[in-house]
Formats: C-alpha cells, structure tokens, sequence
C-alpha cells in the first residue's frame, strides 16, 4: 500500500455486488498468468449497469473497450460495497485494471477481508456519503497513513475512518506476510 | 458422541455464550471469547470447487511451495459444481487443475465430474456426504458456505488467499461475531416455506442487516423443521451480509448427521443468559408467501402484491432451492398441471436427481410429474443460479422475466443485465409457472 494514493474517482452507488465487480461468466481465467489475467481488468464492473456505472451521470465504462486497465484510480462507493459472493476475483480484477482504493460507506464482510489477506486493495471506510459528492473523473489525493482524503477537483478534504487492526495486514503486504512477520509461518 | 458442551474451565468467571461463540472458543483454545476479539482458529473442513479450487491452490504452491502437501488431505474436500456441463475451454481447464492437485495430493475427499462420485451442488453435497456435523469449523471458498450453520456448527465463506493459509497452516484468524437472533413461532401454514422465512428477515433488516453478526434461528417452527429447511434458513443469512447462520442442534440434526457419518462431534447450545445484538420475533402464521423484486434479495413483497407479473421462466434449483424437498413440494403443485412458461428443473445434486425419480407424490414420481407438466430438467449442477458461460442451461440471455427458487436476483446474476429474477419458495416457483404469471400458491391449497 503507497503512503499516497493518486489519481482519478470512479463513483458507484450502495450494493454493489460481485456479480457487478467481475460477472461469474469470467471467473475462469487463470489468476497467476501475466497475459490471461489481463482478462479481469477488461471485465472489471462490467456487470454494473450502463446507467450507474460513473456516477452522477452514469454512462461512463469503467475500462475503454479493447484495454485492460481503467483510468481511474479510487472507486467511491456507498453502503454494502462488494456484497454476494466469495469471489476473490472481485477485488482482484480491481487491481489489475488498476484501481488502489476504495472508499465506501460500509463493505460486505469477505470482500473486505479478501481486499484485505491478499492485499489487493486498500477498503478505507467514511462516514460522509462521498458517492453523493464525489464525481466521476475528480482528481483525488489520499493519504493512507493518516487517513485524509483530498478532493482537488472541488477542493474539499475528509477524514476517512481509521483502518485499524488490518493496517498492519495491509502495509506487510497480505496474510501470509504478515503471519511471517508475527511468526505464526516460518520465513 | 454429542455431548452437552459447558465452559466449566473457570467456575468463578463463567461467561454466557452463544453457539458461534462456544464453537469459537474451543476452536482457538480459550475458555470464552467476546464478540470483537480477533482470534486464530483450527479448521475442521475446507472446501472448494472448481471456480476457486485452482486459484486457491495456485496461491498455495507460490508459499508453500511447489511440493508441499495440504495440512491434512481428510480435512479438505473438494467438489466441482459450477461450470460442468458446458463446452467453455476455460471452465474444463478449471476442472482438470482440480482433477490433477487430487491425484498429486491423493485427496480421499474428491469428487470427479464423468464419474459415479460426481455429486453437484457443493452445499448440498457436503450434508449428504458427511461432512457438516455440529460443534465444528467448516471454511468453503464459497459464499454459501454459511449453508451449513444449520448443523449447528460454524460455517462461512472465504477467499482464495485465506483458503490457501488454511491448507498450509490448518488454521484462519477470524474476529468472533455478534449474534443476532430470529426467533419464529407458531405452526407453519401448509402453503409456507422455509423460504418465505428467510426471504421475510432479509426484507426486514435489509441486504446489509447482519453484516459481520451471525444470524441464530429458533422458535418452534424451526423446532419442526427438517435439516433441509433449516439449511434453506442458513443458505440465506449471506444475503443479509451475515457472516454465520446456526441452528440449535437437535435430535433432527443428529439423526440426520449420524446416518451419514462415523465421525464424532459434539453439540453446542446457546446459553441462557448469553447476549445477543438483536432479537427479532415473527410468528409463520402471519407470514405471507413472499418475493425478492429485481434486483436485490432485500426488495421484498408478498406474492399477492405482485401476483399476476408477467413471466417468461420460472427457475427450480441450487444450494437454496434444489434440494428434495424443494422438488418434492413443487410436484404437489404441478401434480396433473401444465406448465404454460419454460421451466427448468435443476436437481442439486445426483443424489437429489436420483430421489426425484423414485419419490412419489400421490400416484407419480416426481419426475413424472414434471415431465408430464412439460417442465425441462437438467443435469447436477450450480447451472443457472449464477448465470455462467453462455452455453448454461437455463441460463437468462436477454430481457427475460424469471421467478426462481434460487438466492440472489443481483443484475445480471443469472446471464443477462437485462434479465429479472424474482426470488421465491418452491411453491410459488410453481404455482406461477403452471399459470404462467406470478401466483400466489395458496391458490393451490384450498
């Protein structure tokens, strides 16, 4: 996790779900091949539909077609981010089109502990209904150690939520890390 | 065997539990554990199947390494059941990376598609073979895993990454949830299901009501329930964020578990005095038989307020809504009726398909009576329930309308974006697809 996350905001609205994230149809491809895997990026939230995806307008595809990775950097979401399945091609398909946060109101609990163990992104929670003022393309600045948010585009700032005791996950780079670290798996 | 199990380890400081938390304090070696305490667990049973078999096994070898050998290869099970019968080269691969890690491991534990071990549906399977029995840990890479909650053990879903650990270490950290409890009373109406049940919490505390809590189900209709009714409950507490569904085990439960097992367990119950976030009462006499609006498994109605929605296809099958009696119950409905919209029925597993073709309702197996209703009946499998490659059966390609016996009516869940899914019990899968538009089934019971 970089201290400082920079880039631009995708905006979702509450429930997104995993089906939403990367439909079931694509979980079949390989998770550790350097081209195949390129597949989940194409496909990330390419079940959310067309009207809801980039709000407040929606219409906006989260990864131009014929690409793989997405120009945005920060999903804003609201409540119950990442709902239904276990998959943890959700957040997975996240990273690889290039995403690095998400900020949403609350997450459903595997795939925030899946962001999480494998730290493939960073779930910061808010207390604001920042999918109601953020929008879609807004330049954002956001500082993982102390939590604060800047939105350059309005020029407004928040305090996200403490990560509290997955911090130190996240920051050793996942579970297996960590429990290397903490001696609970030898080096 | 069973045994009633107290925390007697510190006589002066007695903590009141409930069963999650007394299955989770034995698990991590404590005498009582709280509702927010973080704690390492052993694992009793993990399993998965083919769609987060291979990368859970591929995470595996890259720290583990590429010779290391699974914790305990009688503690893992592994089931294909998602993408079988189809022709998606991908989904095939998927199956053969689980066909050749058993055979590396010798998994006793595996059951091959194209042979007489092939069983289906993962969360159906697992009771059928065994492998859910009370006081106990069960992980699955499967949200659904929750099904088994209602064996009175501790069961839910997790990721790839986390599966991995537990085949290396045997072990998961996990924070100890609150419990939230649902208690229904009364007899339940001949016209009701298990699914009504579920489908009438969910509505009422929302799809995010019992995030990271589990969800406790009592009460003397539940008292009265069949196993398979009680997993109906307990498939569903996901829908509601609940990390666990449980039910008190009972003698139901352990005539169920020791038919199909060997292995001793040991039941848990919920402490008098023991706290609960919430607690929620219904009596199933004022439950109505209900649905889930497109397109979240919270946007409840009873089936009165929609009934005489046009329909395109109605949907029997999966963890939640494929098991026998789920079929059993459709054929009291079609017994001796037509079908007016395309129906398919998709037994959870061979076991269930097998059932179907030598239970009889009246007169008729129920197979017969599908087949004479014109109903179209596939193979063991997850199938449609979660859309699939293009080539599933009953799979939604377009703007189609569906009521379903299955658990998440999500946009696009079962193939199109432009699909809707109804969710709703057996019954009233039935009864709308004999008339066609949604129907309220106690039509079919006066």
């Amino acid at each position: 996790m970089k201290a400082i996350i920079k880039g631009k905001a995708f905006v979702l609205g509450n429930d997104i779900d995993t089906d939403q994230i990367i439909p079931a149809e694509h979980l079949v491809y390989k998770l550790d091949d350097v081209d195949e895997k390129k597949n989940y990026g194409r496909y990330a939230f390419s079940g959310v539909p067309i009207e809801q995806s980039g709000l407040p307008h929606g219409n906006v595809p989260f990864v131009k077609e014929e690409t793989w990775q997405s120009e945005f950097t920060i999903v804003i979401g609201g409540k119950n981010f990442g709902c239904g399945s276990s998959r943890e091609h959700a957040p997975f398909a996240l990273q690889v089109a290039g995403i690095e946060a998400v900020i949403a109101e609350s997450y459903a609990r595997i795939f925030y502990r899946n962001s999480i163990d494998g730290a493939f992104i960073a779930p910061f929670e808010t207390t604001n209904h920042l999918s109601q003022e953020v929008r879609t393309g807004d330049d954002l600045e956001l500082n993982t150690t102390n939590g604060i948010l800047k939105n350059l585009t309005q020029k407004k700032e928040y305090q996200l939520s403490s990560l509290g005791d997955i911090e130190h996950i996240l920051h050793g780079g996942g579970i297996f890390e960590y429990a290397r670290k903490s001696g609970m798996l030898k080096q | 065997m069973s045994s009633r199990a107290e925390s007697n380890d510190d006589k002066t400081e007695r903590v009141e539990m409930t069963i999650t938390e007394k299955i989770l304090a034995k698990h991590s070696g404590r005498a009582s554990v709280n509702p927010g305490d973080n704690v390492w667990i052993d694992v009793d049973v993990l399993m998965t199947h083919d769609v987060c078999g291979p990368g859970t096994f591929g995470i595996f070898k890259r720290e583990f390494g590429p010779t290391a050998k699974v914790w305990d290869k009688d503690k893992l099970v592994v089931i294909p059941d998602h993408y079988i019968f189809t022709k998606d080269m991908h989904a095939n691969r998927n199956i053969q990376i689980l066909r050749d890690f058993a055979k590396e491991q010798d998994l006793p534990h595996y059951f091959d598609v194209g042979t007489p071990r092939y069983k289906g549906v993962c969360h159906v399977a697992m009771p059928e073979e065994g492998f859910t029995r009370p006081g106990e840990v069960l992980f699955g890479t499967d949200s659904h895993t929750c099904t088994a909650g209602a064996f009175g053990e501790f069961a839910t879903g997790i990721g790839n990454t986390d599966a991995a650990f537990v085949l290396g270490t045997g072990k998961l950290w996990v924070k100890v949830p609150e419990t939230m409890k649902f208690i229904f009373d009364g007899e339940m109406p001949k016209y009701l299901m298990a699914k009504d049940l579920i489908l009438a919490a969910i509505g009422k505390i929302g799809v995010d009501g019992a995030t990271y809590r589990a969800m406790d189900f009592s009460g003397t209709a539940v008292d009265s329930m069949t196993m398979e009714d009680r997993m109906t409950l307990c498939n569903m507490v996901i829908e509601a964020g609940g990390k666990n569904g449980i039910c008190t085990p009972d003698k139901t439960t352990t005539d169920y578990v020791r038919a199909r097992t060997n292995k001793e367990f040991e039941c848990f119950y919920n402490d008098d005095d023991a706290k609960y976030h919430s607690t929620h009462h219904f009596n199933v006499k004022e439950i109505e038989p209900t649905v889930a609006k497109p397109h979240s498994p919270d946007n409840k109605a009873v089936v009165s307020e929609v009934a005489g929605t046009r329909l395109d296809r109605a949907y029997i099958g999966s963890c939640t809504g494929g098991k026998i009696s789920d079929f059993i119950a459709a054929a009291e409905v079609m017994y001796g009726e037509t079908v007016k919209i395309d129906t398919f029925i998709v037994p959870a597993t061979t076991e269930v398909a097998n059932q179907i073709k030598s239970i009889k309702v009246k007169d008729k197996t129920v197979m017969q009576i599908f087949e004479e209703a014109g109903c179209r009946i596939g193979d063991s499998s997850c199938a449609a329930c979660l859309g699939g490659p293009s080539d599933t059966f009953g799979r939604l390609n377009g703007a189609e309308v569906c009521i379903s016996s299955t658990n998440r009516n999500f946009p696009g869940r079962m193939g199109s974006k432009k699909s809707q899914v109804y969710l709703a019990s057996p019954y009233t899968v039935a009864a709308s697809a004999v008339k066609g538009v949604i129907t309220n089934p106690r039509e079919f019971f006066n």
